[in-house]
């Protein structure tokens, strides 16, 4: 989740969860360029956060809605780290009363 | 799992298993009350202000939520059973952008199953359940509270303290 390490590039992801926007919309509801904006936008796509769509000559971005599968993923990640965090505490503490 | 999943939610369910070098009394002990010491607080929480503690209260419909320095609370869910020192249900009631809803309907569910190994061995298994109840808005579900470090630097804290 390296992609959302930057307040700046959560703060486009945010402006995006309010629904599909052009660089300029995104860029306008924050303190930051144009420029910046799709920078942060490239790093999302990458990351497979954000989809790109083109409209006319427009570039329209939306969160990517993968959904389930993406929920799950972030749960297997999140539960790995904590659990392995668990084990360290549980370890610690049970070696401290021996 | 040792128990099946249910008919509803075949694949979607996350699972983990992990082996702890402790018995199975003071494993169960850490993973509830002594959730402070090992849950990654500082990336993963509600509330505005950054929480020093998180409790579970140890029975059947106890709250588990956040508490911060100023002892204002934010709830997470609730406790379903609590079988102490072999099985754990919790109602997770975080949806989707990460606020409390507190209807049951919309909570998903994580059962925890501590098995002796040994002496000061256990087994503990994890199962994280029912996410279909957010369909389309399960996405947003993933997204880490605060903005510092991410998974990432959730990592690398884990990494020094484990070295410490």
């Amino acid at each position: 989740m390296q992609a959302l390490g930057d307040p700046t590039r959560l703060a486009v992801l945010e402006e995006l969860r309010r629904g599909p926007r052009a660089v300029g919309e995104i860029a306008e509801g924050l303190p930051v360029s144009r420029p910046a904006v799709s920078q942060h936008l490239r790093v999302l796509k990458e990351a497979g956060l954000v989809t790109e769509r083109r409209n006319g000559t427009r570039r329209i971005y939306r969160v990517d809605p993968r959904g389930l599968e993406e929920l799950r993923t972030y749960f297997d990640s999140f539960w790995t780290d904590a659990l392995d965090a668990f084990k360290e505490a549980a370890e610690r503490d049970d070696k401290e009363e021996q | 799992m040792t128990q099946p999943a249910t008919a509803e939610t075949p694949d979607q369910a996350v699972r983990k298993s992990i082996t702890v070098e402790a018995s199975r009394e003071k494993a169960f002990e850490v993973f509830t009350t002594g959730m402070s010491r090992w849950w990654p607080l500082d990336t993963h929480h509600i509330g505005r202000s950054e929480p020093t503690e998180v409790v579970v209260e140890p029975r059947v419909g106890g709250r588990w939520f956040e508490r911060a320095e100023d002892g204002s609370e934010c709830e997470w869910g609730r406790v379903r059973e609590y079988e102490s020192p072999a099985r754990l249900v919790f109602a997770w009631h975080l949806g989707p952008g990460w606020k409390y809803d507190p209807d049951p309907a919309m909570a998903t569910e994580v059962e925890v199953l501590f098995i002796e190994e040994g002496p000061a061995r256990t087994r503990v298994e994890l199962e994280h359940r029912g996410f279909e109840v957010h369909g389309d808005r399960a996405e947003e579900l993933r997204l880490p509270i605060s903005q510092e470090g991410g998974w990432s630097g959730l990592l690398e804290r884990f990494a020094e303290s484990a070295q410490s």
